[in-house]
């Protein structure tokens, strides 16, 4: 088989991600520094790598599958038992999935909005610039929606975690081998079967995880900012208090 | 596939939702769409040309693989995304025709009384186009019927499913003797484990996106008769 070169990729995938972070970057209004810094790391050093280098390697990855048969099927199945899901589907699944909870943020702020306009309206200030100041203002980050931001984050760092994981779980090693020996049915004995591109796709897969890394990293610092901030302000208007007052004040606030 | 093109339609339906059907809308893009056009296409790529039956006998391969696979998984999860979609855009439709004939009633009205200044009358429309109307009346009824009517599809289209494949695991290998292939041959399909996990998982965001239905009807319900 000729070596061919691997295919540009499709001009939707790109499209559909870009579709993606325009709903996703909506949200970074209401990050913290951290949570920006966060956005711009998964878009640049995730997404964008993953659409613009990663799918190309991976993209021959069951037509470069060889096994040193000829019976028919044998390549199919062979790829089947050693690959079950393809490390594109599972970073694609694990970046949606993680930038789903920001989402979670930005309806807590649309909720927060709505009940603020519903209350300038009842109190007689129905001025549409009035309204319009409510639709722009920048929400601060205190009472639920402190809440609701940090359970985002932890959702998040829970969600990288799992899918690091299942990584380790069905690729061992976070290595990907050069050589796989099959013996399903119908391959006759135990045949040798070569993976397309090993080294590349461990070297991809060696930084998707190390970025991944970061990214748990940044998502832990904000939850500290947070906690350190809200500790500090409580310190600041109540004097001297006890741990208990300041949790007791931040679930009734 | 232009999924784009929708999303702008169902965009404008968002504002006259309540918000468990803002809920349902972004659960459908993100879950539904977005997985769908990102990973499902590439995973159901090669699916006829990677089907591998255990024989060199011309024209066996097309007719096993159109006897196993009538209508493909990607097929149907779009045509279920598409009607599963229509039924909100009734509301809109409503929505439109209610602006219409205010327009109409509050034209009528100030061309009538002629002290009314052309200024307020451009802002009364625009409020007319920017308000929110109460979910009530014969609203409340269009949105209710929609939300049967997204029920039944996602139930009619799953069970389609179920039926078409024998439950929603993808086999290795099937076995077939279809003529012209000479007697009962192995056939392989590509990617069976990969093809199974994402069947359950678009199957499972469809149930999700049930349940979000029935709530919003139970909610919209309840409300119309603590009324």
């Amino acid at each position: 088989m000729p070596l061919t070169p691997p295919a540009e990729p499709d001009p939707e995938l790109k499209m559909n991600w870009a579709s993606f972070y325009a709903v996703i970057s909506g949200v970074n209004r209401h990050s913290t520094g951290i949570g920006r810094i966060w956005l711009s790391v998964l878009f640049i050093f995730r997404i964008l790598v993953l659409v613009v280098a990663a799918e190309s390697v991976w993209g021959d990855e069951k037509s470069g599958f060889t096994c040193n048969t000829q019976q028919p099927g044998c390549n199919s199945v062979c790829y089947d038992h050693f690959f079950p899901i393809s490390h594109i589907r599972l970073w694609a699944l694990q970046l949606i999935l993680v930038s789903t909870p920001a989402l979670l943020v930005a309806m807590h702020v649309a909720h927060r909005r709505h009940v603020d306009k519903r209350i300038y309206k009842l109190s007689g200030r129905s001025n549409p610039k009035d309204l319009e100041m409510i639709k722009t203002q920048k929400m601060k980050i205190s009472g639920a929606l402190w809440w609701t931001y940090v359970i985002s984050l932890f959702f998040r760092i829970g969600f990288e975690v799992t899918f690091m994981y299942l990584f380790y779980m069905i690729y061992p090693g976070y290595k990907m081998i050069r050589l796989v020996k099959c013996d399903s049915y119908p391959c006759p004995n135990t045949v040798d079967c070569f993976v397309s591109r090993p080294t590349e796709k461990t070297v991809f897969t060696v930084f998707m995880l190390a970025v991944s890394g970061v990214c748990i990293i940044l998502n832990i610092a904000e939850v500290l900012f947070l906690v350190g901030k809200a500790y500090g302000k409580h310190l600041h208007t109540a004097g001297e208090s006890t741990v208990g007052a300041w949790i007791q004040q931040k679930l009734c606030s | 596939m232009s999924w784009p093109i929708l999303y702008a339609q169902l965009v404008g339906v968002n504002r006259h939702s309540t918000s468990l059907g803002k809920v349902w809308l972004s659960v459908l893009f993100i879950f539904r769409v977005m997985v769908l056009v990102v990973a499902a296409e590439s995973v159901w790529g090669d699916e006829q040309s990677d089907f591998t039956c255990n024989t060199l006998q011309p024209g066996c391969e097309n007719v096993c693989y159109d006897q196993f696979f009538p209508v493909s998984h990607i097929r149907l999860w779009c045509l279920q995304l598409l009607f599963v979609s229509t039924p909100p855009l009734l509301v809109t439709m409503y929505v439109a025709y209610r602006n219409q004939r205010d327009r109409k009633r509050l034209l009528e009205g100030s061309g009538r009384s002629s002290f009314l200044s052309n200024k307020s009358q451009e802002e009364d429309l625009d409020t007319l186009k920017r308000r929110r109307l109460p979910i009530a009346g014969a609203l409340w009824w269009t949105y209710a019927f929609s939300l049967l009517f997204r029920l039944l599809f996602e139930g009619g289209f799953m069970y389609a499913l179920y039926v078409v494949y024998d439950g929603f695991h993808m086999p290795r290998l099937v076995q077939c003797d279809q003529w012209p292939c000479p007697n009962l041959v192995d056939c392989f399909v590509s990617r069976p484990t990969e093809k199974t996990i994402f069947t359950v998982f678009m199957t499972t965001i469809s149930s999700i996106c049930m349940v979000l239905n029935m709530a919003e009807l139970s909610y919209l319900v309840a409300k119309a008769v603590t009324r």
